[in-house]
């Protein structure tokens, strides 16, 4: 099942988008396989033929950059898609047209694409439901004629696994085709891959965590030590439980590698995106002033947005998620959030094992 | 003060194909024999390859004639056949003898006896269409149905023999009737129907023929054959038998390769993917999925078959929904659902219904006011995918796909099962959605849910078990209230009509007064007790609280509760 052989018949595999877990992808697939990597900017794509190099990653032999999403589609049968989840739907709309249902589609993007009705913003919808609020898998197939889906979703910073250091991801799909195949094309001796059928629950546990990673990095950021964080990622825990069963996933996949592994390696970790927001608010800088000296998208600030409406709606209690986006919309200050957390009238510790 | 339906423009279609001898289910029977020795092989081969040992195949075999000797022992049916007890006998003396040989002494011996077990088991399922018998039944339902009519409606001595009326006055077919008609022209369409009664079968059956198709075999429960009007029915319109008590491996899988085969051999079938008819009188929400995989697998062995320049024979499925005002067999059906609920109870297959009870229905059926509409739904292929008249599987922006793209991977049609499973649950998912698109609401439909659900807004704190228990004073509700109400939800059902998420009938519209009085008196019109009535002051009363559960449910599913 873990066989080496590169035979040479054996198609290109694609990774759209070139950032930095991208890139990490793209590397990872190398070793096995030809690679296409779709790459937006013509200079950078002149840059990794000319260097190898892309946003600090030596890019591996095997990676060839393309801006061609049509030509991508042709060569590869199995295409991993990792752009921010902003772009995803119009990516998507613009690779369907070369789409066929042999397509085999494995994400790795952690956010939701949020479709509203005419006219309306995120600000001024009061409550999202499950209708305008779609995890990546959904908008692939609700954008092409692919089935065969699958996603991507662990604890993966993406500068240890550049470096080599042992890890592992979860691939979901309905599919134990998709499964086995990305067994294939991603393990090796440093990488496990565990398979999981709950692609929306690993969907789920991928964007939720992020939420809990920004408050992580508050905690951090006002000089707390581990209780707090204890605190905070069995707390987070229940909360990511609640409100990834109200949109649709199964208390399982939170449990796995994808859910708990991800949410303790993100809560520990200064070198996420979403960590260094946290601890940026903490240290006293406003929302606006970070997001203006950061190209990096942190996913994380919109699903506060998102999960706090969607909590809204489906009346899941949702403390942490809620204070954390009056922290980042409402102009309250984090020490105040803390207390108010800390006061919070509830106090059973677990009770989501009972279905 | 009936509300006029629209003009109806049915009109009669030309048969597709002309000749019987042209029709795929008459091919079928013509070479029963030999299908049914096909089938019988493909079985037998399939569970020699899921019981590959000696030992699995003996457990097996041990299991299916202890099912067997227990269900004749328990039930038996005038149905069954005379000889097998003696059958079954005979198997379980030479498994017996079968003790103290060697696995390979014993493995073709066994081999032998599954064999003649699916062999028997083919038999027993395949249908036995005869030409000159369906010729006669379509003769004999039209003559007598037409007879009702006339002498029913025109109340002068010798509108009997006339024919001013046909049974296109009361039965609608409305939806994609052309499409149809060239999907069976361009490959092979499996119906869809939703189950509500007994009646759905012959209803079917008469609408395929109205439409000019050719005769559709489909799985006839076994049950029914036991009424002898329906056996005769059912054997001359290409029914095949599905009996419900046998769930041993054997006979699950012989059932599956029939129909699987019958499709990929081109014939035209009806599956109810309900399974039975709807207890709750809710729109189907699970489907059976074995059934529908067979379309699934059979669309693939046609492509495994072929090489990939050649163009395969398509499989259609096609959703239908059956609307009625009235289900004959309600009271019944929601008690066996509201005794099974929380229990999670066997339901016992007894169909209190005889030839007799049946024409009494038919006549009440004739003549009194009450239609029937018929919907059918937009083509799909085997992934659900909407297809054109030509047949064409399209994608969600109207771009042409091609279905074989579905079992390929690295570039080679593959046999995946678990990919399947999920394709076919997919499909289920699809059909669903579609019965609640196509789906059309009646103004009893509308009166059923609306009362039922101000009755439940009235008592938050009663489940439904509390809510059928209401005392009867309870049991009144306002008249000006429940127009407000129905007023309401009809804007509602407008509107999804307008997103496409449902239809409803011309009746629905106009004056919402005598709406509420057509759907009155429409309601469950035939039974004993009225699940719905006016009283003598004007406002709504229930005299059968279940029976309005029932047909109130026909319109769960869609959100209107908010509504009421």
């Amino acid at each position: 099942m873990t066989s080496k052989s590169l035979s040479e018949n054996d198609k290109p595999v694609g990774v759209i988008g070139a950032g930095n877990f991208g890139s990490v992808v793209a590397n990872l697939l190398a070793q096995r396989r030809q690679v296409l990597l779709h790459v937006r900017d013509d200079a950078a794509i002149e840059r990794i033929l000319k260097t190898r190099e892309n946003r600090g990653h030596q890019m591996h032999a095997n990676v060839m950059p393309t801006n061609d999403l049509g030509y991508l589609a042709d060569q590869c049968d199995v295409i991993f898609p990792i752009v921010p989840s902003l772009h995803f739907r119009t990516m998507m709309k613009g690779l369907s047209p070369y789409l066929h249902p042999y397509h085999i589609l494995i994400h790795g993007t952690k956010g939701f694409d949020v479709s509203l009705p005419e006219g309306k913003t995120l600000d001024t919808m009061t409550t999202l439901d499950r209708s305008m609020v779609k995890t990546m898998s959904e908008v692939i197939t609700e954008e092409s004629v692919v089935v065969r889906v699958g996603c991507l979703a662990g604890p993966n910073l993406s500068k240890e696994l550049a470096d080599g250091h042992p890890a592992a991801t979860v691939i979901a799909s309905h599919f134990n085709e998709v499964i086995q195949l990305g067994k294939r094309l991603l393990r090796t001796n440093h990488f496990q891959v565990y398979g999981n059928n709950d692609v929306v629950g690993v969907e789920l546990a991928g964007v939720l965590k992020n939420v809990i990673a920004i408050a992580a990095g508050a905690l951090s950021g006002l000089g707390y030590g581990e209780n707090a964080k204890g605190l905070l990622i069995s707390r987070g825990m229940v909360e990511m439980v609640y409100l990834g069963r109200a949109l649709g996933g199964n208390t399982k996949a939170f449990l796995g590698v994808a859910g708990v592994g991800d949410l303790v390696t993100t809560c520990n970790s200064s070198l996420s995106r979403n960590f260094a927001v946290g601890y940026r608010l903490a240290k006293g800088e406003t929302l606006s002033e970070i997001l203006a000296s950061t190209d990096e998208i942190a996913e994380g600030i919109n699903t506060v947005k998102v999960a706090k409406k969607c909590a809204d709606y489906y009346k899941v209690r949702a403390p942490i998620t809620t204070t954390l986006y009056q922290v980042l919309f409402e102009d309250m200050t984090v020490t105040r959030a803390l207390e108010y957390l800390m006061r919070y009238p509830l106090n059973v510790d677990i009770d989501f094992l009972t279905e | 003060m009936e509300v006029v339906e629209k003009k109806n423009k049915n009109k009669r279609y030309k048969p597709i194909l002309e000749g019987i001898p042209d029709w795929p289910v008459y091919q079928l029977s013509k070479n029963r024999k030999e299908f049914i020795e096909e089938v019988a092989q493909k079985t037998f081969a399939q569970i020699r390859k899921n019981r590959p040992t000696t030992k699995q195949l003996i457990d097996e075999l041990e299991a299916t004639v202890y099912r067997e000797q227990q269900r004749m022992k328990r039930n038996r049916w005038r149905a069954d056949a005379a000889d097998e007890p003696r059958f079954w006998a005979g198997i379980k003396e030479e498994l017996v003898a079968l003790t103290g040989k060697t696995p390979e002494e014993a493995q073709p011996i066994a081999e032998d006896m599954l064999y003649r077990i699916v062999l028997r088991y083919a038999n027993e399922i395949a249908g036995n269409f005869k030409p000159n018998s369906y010729r006669l039944t379509r003769e004999i339902v039209k003559f007598w149905f037409s007879r009702l009519l006339n002498g029913a409606r025109v109340k002068k001595f010798g509108a009997f023999f006339r024919s001013r009326y046909t049974l296109r006055d009361k039965i609608h077919i409305v939806g994609k009737v052309k499409q149809l008609r060239t999907l069976a022209k361009e490959g092979t369409v499996v119906m869809v129907p939703t189950h509500f009664s007994n009646l759905d079968s012959i209803l079917i059956g008469w609408i395929i023929h109205s439409l000019g198709l050719p005769a559709f075999i489909y799985g006839a429960g076994l049950n029914l054959f036991n009424i002898k009007i329906f056996a005769y029915f059912m054997n001359s319109l290409g029914a095949y038998k599905v009996d419900r008590r046998k769930k041993n491996v054997p006979y699950l899988e012989t059932l599956k390769f029939y129909s699987m085969c019958a499709i990929q051999k081109g014939a035209h079938s009806i599956f109810f993917p309900g399974g039975t008819r709807s207890r709750s009188g809710m729109l189907e929400k699970q489907l059976k999925l074995g059934l529908l995989s067979s379309t699934i697998e059979a669309q693939r062995n046609l492509y495994l078959e072929s090489p990939t320049t050649e163009p395969v024979r398509k499989i259609f499925i096609v959703p239908v929904t059956l609307n009625y005002h009235f289900v004959l067999e309600a009271p019944d059906l929601i008690d066996e659902y509201l005794s099974s609920k929380g229990q999670d109870r066997y339901l016992p297959e007894q169909d209190k219904y005889g030839s007799w009870q049946l024409l009494q229905f038919l006549f009440k059926f004739f003549t009194k006011g009450s239609n029937i509409s018929v919907s059918i739904g937009r083509g799909l292929d085997v992934m659900g995918n909407y297809v054109d008249d030509q047949g064409n599987s399209l994608d969600a922006q109207g771009r042409v796909i091609e279905t074989r793209d579905y079992f390929i991977s690295h570039g080679d049609i593959t046999v995946d099962k678990q990919r399947e499973d999920e394709y076919t649950r997919m499909l289920s998912h699809k059909i669903v959605s579609e019965y609640h698109r196509i789906n059309r609401v009646f103004a009893s439909h509308l009166v059923a849910f609306v009362a039922f659900e101000m009755w439940q807004k009235k008592h938050p704190k009663l489940d439904l078990f509390g809510l059928l228990k209401l005392p009867e004073e309870d049991q009144v509700l306002q008249f000006e209230e429940f127009r407000a109400a129905c007023k309401r939800v009809r804007k509602q059902i407008y509107k999804l009509k307008e997103e496409g998420k449902v239809y409803h009938a011309t009746h629905l519209k106009g004056n919402i007064n005598l709406v509420i009085r057509h759907g009155l008196d429409n309601v469950g019109i035939f039974h004993l007790k009225r699940p719905l009535l006016m009283n003598k002051e004007g406002n709504i009363i229930t005299k059968d609280f279940s029976t309005l559960y029932y047909y109130h449910n026909r319109l769960v599913g869609y959100d209107l509760e908010k509504f009421i």
